[in-house]
This record gives C-alpha cells, sequence and structure tokens, in this order.
C-alpha cells in the first residue's frame, strides 16, 4: 500500500481543522478503479458504496440478506441500492455500463459524506451459481494518497454449487448465462453437487469444472473458468 | 543531487570563472615572484555520479513450480506489463519458455542482472544491482513458473526512489499469466521438467491479456489432455522478495 505523505504544512492545518472542529470530517472525494484480475470471469454490475460503521453490505459468516442473495444468484443489484439509499450510503452503480469483463477495468469517482467513512463492494462472478467479489466496510483513510486494495471471491451460502446452466432468479437452481457467456459455457452438465451444506457467506471453494463443453458433471471450462484469489484489484484515491 | 540538465550550466559557470581568475594570476606573475602560480592548474571538482546498490532476495514459496533464471531491472517511471493489455514479446518468451534475454534486452532498462539458473522450490537466490543512473528508480523482477503454459510472477514498475540506506522493503508476489498460450497443460507445450517441452511459440491463442493465473488444473483435478500432476499446483501467493537497500 503506498501512501504519499502530508507535507508538515498540511499537516499543521490538519491539527489546526481538528482542533475547531474535533468532531467534524469533512466529506472527501474518492477515485476509484476496480480491476477484474482474472482471465476468465465476467463480473455483473458492480455496486460500490461508502456508508456508516453501522451498516454492512454482507458480512463473512452471516446468513446473506435477499438483497444480497439477488445479487450473488443472478446479478441484480437493485436490492442492495435500496437497501443502501435507506441507509443514506453514496453509492456508485455499474461502472462498466454492464459486463466488466475478464481482466478490463472501470473507474468513477465518489463523494463520501462525513458519516459514511466505509467502503464495500460487490458484484456476481460469471459462472458461478452464487459466487461474487466482494469488499466489507473498508475504512476509508483521512490522508490523501492512493492505495490498492486485493478482493476475493465469496460464495452467499444460498445456491448448491451445481456448476450447470439455470436461473438467475434468488431461490431456483443453476447459473445464469448472459449472451456474451454463451460460447464459453458448457453443456449438459450432470451436475457437481446438489448440496450447500454452509448457508452462511463464506471465501468461495473455486469451482471444480470439467473438460468436456458437451458433458460431464459440470458446464463451467476447468483450464479458463477457475481462479484463484485474488480476483479483483480495488486502486482507491482519496484526492 | 545534481540533474543530468543541471550540470553544463554549472560546468559553463565555473570555466568562465576560471578565465577571470587565470587572467588575474597570469597579470600577478608578471609583477614579480611573490606569488605561487600553482593556481592556474585548478580544476573544477568532477562530482561523483551518485550510486545506489540494492540486494534483492527471492524465494521459491510453491511445491513444485521451479521458477526461470530471475531477471532485475531498476528503470524509469513506466511499467513492463499491466493486467488488461497485450504482452510484449519479450514478456511472451519469458513467460512462456524461460528466456529473459529479451526481456533484459528491452530499451527501457537503465541497469539489470539475472540469477544464474533456476531456483527451485524452497530455495532463494539473492541478486545484487546498482546504478548510477539518477532516473533508474523503479524497479521490475520477473520469472517464470515452469511446469506451465505461460504463468509468471513478479512486480513492475514500482518506486524505490524512498529507500534509505539499509532500509528493506518485503512482497509476497502473486501469479500472472501472460495470456499468449492456452492452458492446456498440453505434452510438448511446458518448458519445466515436468514434460521438457517448447517453450515460446509466436503464435497468441489465448485472451493475448495479461492477468492473473487460475492455476493449474493437472490430469489428477479433471484435465485430461494434461501432463501436469497434482504436484504442480499452486496458490498465491507464490514468490516472496525482500529488496533492501545497501548504498
Amino acid at each position: 500500500m503506498k501512501v504519499i505523505k502530508k507535507s508538515p504544512i498540511k499537516t499543521a492545518l490538519s491539527v489546526l481543522a481538528l482542533a475547531f472542529a474535533s468532531s467534524t470530517t469533512m466529506a472527501q472525494e474518492l477515485s476509484i478503479t476496480v480491476t477484474n484480475l482474472t482471465q476468465g470471469l465476467h463480473f455483473t454490475p458492480v455496486v460500490t458504496a461508502a456508508h456508516s460503521n453501522e451498516n454492512r453490505l454482507f458480512m463473512l459468516s452471516t446468513m446473506a440478506t435477499t438483497e444480497l442473495q439477488t445479487m450473488a444468484e443472478g446479478g441484480d443489484i437493485s436490492g442492495l441500492v435500496s437497501m443502501l439509499t435507506n441507509a443514506d450510503a453514496n453509492i456508485n452503480e455499474n461502472p462498466a455500463g454492464g459486463l466488466l469483463a475478464p481482466a478490463m477495468s472501470a473507474s468513477f469517482t465518489l463523494t463520501n459524506d462525513s458519516a459514511n467513512t466505509h467502503l464495500s463492494l460487490a458484484a456476481m462472478i460469471l459462472p458461478s451459481n452464487d459466487g461474487f467479489v466482494g469488499l466489507d466496510s473498508w475504512e476509508i483513510p483521512e490522508e490523501a494518497g492512493t492505495y490498492t486494495v486485493f478482493l476475493n471471491a465469496y460464495d452467499a451460502g444460498t445456491e448448491a454449487n451445481d456448476e450447470v446452466r439455470g436461473s438467475g432468479a434468488p431461490g431456483e437452481a443453476g447459473m445464469p448465462v448472459p449472451p456474451p457467456l454463451d460460447a464459453s459455457i458448457g453443456m449438459n452438465g450432470t451436475g457437481v453437487t446438489d448440496m450447500e451444506a454452509n448457508d452462511k457467506i463464506h471465501i468461495h471453494r473455486g469451482s471444480l469444472g470439467d473438460d468436456d463443453m458437451s458433458a460431464g458433471k459440470s458446464d463451467i471450462n476447468n483450464s479458463v473458468q477457475r481462479w484463484l484469489n485474488p480476483v479483483a484489484k480495488l486502486t482507491i484515491t482519496v484526492l | 543531487m545534481l540533474t543530468f540538465n543541471a550540470q553544463p550550466k554549472i560546468t559553463k559557470k565555473l570555466s568562465s570563472q576560471l578565465v577571470i581568475a587565470s587572467l588575474l594570476s597570469f597579470g600577478l606573475a608578471a609583477c614579480g615572484d611573490s606569488y605561487n602560480d600553482s593556481d592556474n592548474t585548478y580544476t573544477p571538482p568532477v562530482e561523483p555520479p551518485m550510486e545506489y546498490s540494492y540486494s534483492l532476495t527471492l524465494t521459491n514459496l510453491t511445491y513444485g513450480q521451479p521458477l526461470s533464471p530471475i531477471a532485475v531491472a531498476l528503470h524509469g517511471d513506466t511499467k513492463m506489463w499491466q493486467v488488461g493489455q497485450a504482452a510484449s514479446v519479450a514478456l511472451e518468451k519469458l513467460a512462456e519458455g524461460g528466456d529473459n534475454t529479451d526481456f533484459i534486452a528491452l530499451a527501457e532498462n537503465l541497469a539489470t542482472t539475472s540469477s544464474d539458473g533456476p531456483v527451485p522450490p524452497g530455495s532463494s537466490v539473492t541478486l545484487a544491482i546498482s546504478t548510477t543512473e539518477a532516473m533508474a528508480k523503479y524497479l521490475t523482477v520477473v520469472t517464470m513458473l515452469v511446469n506451465t503454459n505461460d504463468a509468471f510472477s513478479g512486480l513492475t514498475g514500482v518506486d524505490i526512489s524512498t529507500l534509505t540506506v539499509n532500509q528493506e522493503k518485503s512482497w509476497r508476489l502473486n501469479v500472472y499469466d501472460s495470456g499468449t498460450e492456452l492452458n492446456n497443460e498440453a505434452v510438448g507445450t511446458i518448458p519445466g521438467p515436468a514434460d521438457g517441452g517448447v517453450g515460446f511459440d509466436a503464435a497468441r491463442n489465448d485472451i493475448d491479456l495479461v492477468g492473473y493465473h487460475s492455476g493449474v488444473v493437472s490430469k489428477d483435478d479433471g484435465l485430461s489432455s494434461s501432463v501436469l500432476t497434482q504436484a504442480h499446483r499452486f496458490d498465491n501467493p507464490a514468490v516472496k522478495l525482500t529488496i533492501t537497500r545497501t548504498k
């Protein structure tokens, strides 16, 4: 993590500012780039939000909210956006204007209100049943500079990872296959598993996949659509 | 520190002062012998260029992936690869075949070094690099995981100019895929000891964008065409790198 050091004058000014207004933090302007580090996964529309420390977009080892489940199983972020709006978060939606393709980046700016001190992000990863890339409540630094955060892939714990073509609707089996992915995903998979024993949000164990595009257990291509963490990089410049 | 542009100016100033000084002493010497005219031979001190030296230690953290000879370069503010961009041919040669000759020869490099041979799993290598180039503030280190189609690890364009003497900095490095060769793990395509196959092939039959590697599958885990076994699987991080400024 690279931090650009403040000049002594600026530090002195900050100390003065703190002395005069110790309880008020200024709104900040953030310039953010999200990079899909993988070569074989697409991200569905990304939602990024600055929110207060009391709110969470998701939390490991807890049950997913319906809104998170809807995003993780089908890529629909509208539920999460209304949840965040109700919590007075500062929100950026869908910076890539659709799917964020393998190895691609999307950039945007976000101005966060003084109470919104933490940053979170979520997007479904494709192909998967209920996998998502996420950032849970990263504390936004007050010091100006450029910060890098690497993101892992999570499993919402709401759907069995059968790895076969199916539905993106919450509660329905199978993986959604939007047109841009159609050619790269196999068919006629018999299903890797019908169990989801861990129904809480956890680090995704990765896809199994297979090397048969027209049969086998999985419709995922094992030499292209597996991954190792991290799967995304977030570059945040605090201006 | 003298910058490259400022130097000629200073020399010019010094030489005009010298002309005046020598004219004066010439006149004085003509007047009598009470002055030693050895001042005439005064030459401006040549500022020796500042030398920066570093020691780098790289450790192979994998179970069964020897690392190809480590390439180390110091250069200006540039990156030798980026996620989402096509690999250079020099990088492709390194990532597919472990041959760092072209990478070391890149025009951007101001100082380079390479380990003599590959670095086996569990082993470390320490390399020294020095430069007097004021612009050589950025570090690139790169090596291939040789039992793969085109996996490499390293870092590029990292600013090391803030390091003070004896200061040390470490990274745990992830594995990239050059995106230039399909990860079919097939017989004859992997240059490492697992196969002894062909390294560099100019044809680009993969995504042609650098990204993070998805790991090897191996024949033990469902890729029937693979020459690799469970023993060649790896995870991030694959390499530990420590740099210490020594001078």
